[in-house]
């Protein structure tokens, strides 16, 4: 009987063991990949970058130098588009959806901005060129960056109307009982005090666009050249590490493996940066 | 600020209205964004849905030659390389969420969790260009491919929502289970599993609903075939890559018809998954909380 019991509960203990170490194995797991990507990317990038890949042009297969540098100003001018578009409306949605969106407009907004976010990314590119690219009749920098504006949109509204709500309600009444108008009252000092915490979030959700391939490859496409014109293609770092990751050509492999690691030292570098930032600026 | 006295009050309350529309009008062009984006796939796919009818579904050919289209070996290639994904990424995700949220003790914890919050930061192509060039030495461009990097990739999302889960259960449920003399795992397997289920399944579906719509580096990896074949090993085809390989070559109407018939499909399948997801995380953490 004793016996029994001793063993029961050394069970028990071994299960509760085997447990433990599980969901450490786990967790270990877990974080191998990026351990895997990162150091694959470092390894291969680092070789391949210098200043002309910055600077330069791509050359053609098997011309030595070149670069990605039309793309690197590609993606910057395609998140200048997207911030066109979905910061206006995230932020002054995410403002009304703050102050007035308690009833079921507002629940309905909410959830629109909801299922947009889980939109897959290459249908909102799809839209963008049923909307813009057919009507155009040419692949264009605008398409692109309407495309990278909508998925924006979710992210700012809800971190905008997030950070509007944290600010105290007394803030507010202390603004009209100065005889400050309400509207006054939110853009200047509301929206103010929540600005650095809304921004974080704009930060995030630019980092989040930099790296979207899916929705440029038929609206902004690509191209070798430098291009400023909104109505014509653009290339973007994304795609443009595409079409170089599928081709069968070493030196565009290598390109790709450089244009990565650019990428991805910008994503993550803001990612952790504004998480740093955030900690600091978050009250309420 | 000093107010202008030349403004009177009345003045100041059209201020306040056109201030209250103005945003009011901003806000409403995101479900009217919504509807045009399902107006204008539907309006382009009709020509497709018109010729093919139901039968698009079911039909496994696809000879834009001939300009005969079906969706099966796309939906099918879709459906199980998630599937795969989950079957990877739910143990791994539940449990470094277990561990991060109940388990560990220490300082690396949050380090861990960081990085495993990077992973959902690393850009999808770049998740492809690895996959094609380490995955597809060890498992072949493939199916089983393209569901490693899915669930390398939605990893993230199952483990941070289910943190959160995992952290609303009252501590009160926990500490009774282990007044009454329960171990950590019995603890977890009576106090928390019971009331975190129907979150821990929202999690799980909504990292499904991500993996559905993933594109670049599935597209990279997978073989891009569109043939069903019973082996995991064998090349296949999801529907958000046949749309990024092809969209921007569709020759003919009906081809770019059938590619955004794709598209809605597509759209469907993931608003459901969505859908129900967010049902279930309402459930148990309440609907204040961003996913």
């Amino acid at each position: 009987m004793e016996n029994g019991r001793q063993k029961q509960y050394f069970l028990r203990k071994i299960k509760d063991r085997v447990f433990l170490l599980a969901v450490f194995v786990c967790t270990l797991i877990a974080v191998l990949p990026l351990l895997f990507v990162l150091s694959h990317i470092l390894l291969k990038g680092l070789g391949a970058i210098n200043l002309d890949f910055f600077l330069h042009l791509p050359t053609p297969v098997g011309e030595a130098g070149g670069g990605m540098g039309n793309a690197i100003i590609g993606t910057l001018i395609l998140i200048l588009l997207a911030c066109g578009i979905g910061l206006p409306i995230g932020i002054l949605g995410g403002i009304w959806l703050a102050q007035f969106g308690d009833g079921k407009r507002g629940f309905f907004i909410r959830y629109s901005a909801d299922v947009l976010a889980g939109i897959p990314t290459i249908v909102i590119g799809m839209f963008a060129y049923a909307l813009i690219v057919i009507r155009m009749g040419r692949f264009s920098a605008l398409a692109g960056g309407f495309a990278l504006g909508l998925i924006m949109i979710p992210t700012i509204v809800r971190t905008t109307e997030e950070l509007i709500k944290m600010v105290p309600r007394s803030l507010y009444e202390a603004g009209l009982a100065l005889g400050i108008p309400g509207w006054k009252v939110t853009l200047r000092i509301i929206f103010r005090t929540a600005w650095s915490g809304i921004f974080t979030g704009i930060m995030l959700a630019v980092a989040r666009i930099a790296g979207e391939t899916a929705p440029l490859i038929f609206t902004a496409f690509n191209t070798p050249y430098w291009s400023f014109r909104l109505d014509q293609p653009m290339a973007s770092m994304t795609v443009t590490i595409f079409n170089y990751a599928i081709s069968p050509f070493d030196d565009w492999h290598a390109k790709a493996w450089a244009g990565s690691l650019v990428l991805i030292f910008a994503v993550l570098g803001v990612t952790l940066l504004v998480r740093k930032f955030s900690k600091q600026v978050q009250y309420g | 600020m000093p107010l202008n006295p030349s403004i009177t009050d009345q003045m100041q309350k059209t201020r306040d209205a056109w201030f209250r529309t103005v945003t009011f009008l901003f806000a409403l062009s995101i479900p009217l964004l919504l509807l045009l984006l399902v107006v204008i796939l539907v309006g382009q796919a009709l020509p497709s849905i018109n010729i093919f009818g139901a039968g698009f579904i079911f039909s496994s050919s696809w000879d834009p030659v001939r300009e005969t289209f079906g969706a099966l070996p796309y939906i099918y290639g879709t459906l199980v390389s998630s599937l795969i994904a989950l079957i990877i990424a739910v143990p791994l995700g539940l449990g470094s969420a277990l561990y991060l949220a109940e388990v560990s003790r220490s300082k690396i914890k949050e380090y861990l969790a960081v990085m495993i919050e990077l992973l959902a930061a690393i850009p999808s192509i770049i998740y492809g260009l690895w996959g094609i060039f380490v995955l597809g030495p060890l498992f072949g461009l493939s199916m089983l491919s393209g569901g490693v990097i899915l669930a390398i990739m939605i990893l993230p999302t199952i483990a941070a929502i289910s943190r959160e889960v995992f952290r609303s259960v009252p501590n009160i449920f926990k500490e009774s289970a282990m007044a009454l003399g329960a171990t950590r795992w019995e603890t977890i397997k009576l106090a928390v599993f019971g009331p975190a289920r129907s979150g821990i399944l929202g999690a799980i579906i909504l990292g499904l609903g991500r993996a559905l719509g993933e594109t670049m580096a599935v597209t990279m990896v997978i073989g891009n075939r569109p043939e069903i074949s019973a082996s995991i090993f064998a090349p296949a085809y999801t529907l958000a890559s046949v749309i990024a390989n092809e969209f921007a070559e569709a020759s003919s109407d009906v081809y770019l018809s059938a590619l955004v018939e794709l598209g809605i499909i597509l759209l469907l399948i993931t608003m459901v998954v969505n859908g129900l997801a967010r049902l279930l995380i309402w459930k148990t953490v309440g609907k204040n909380n961003i996913f």
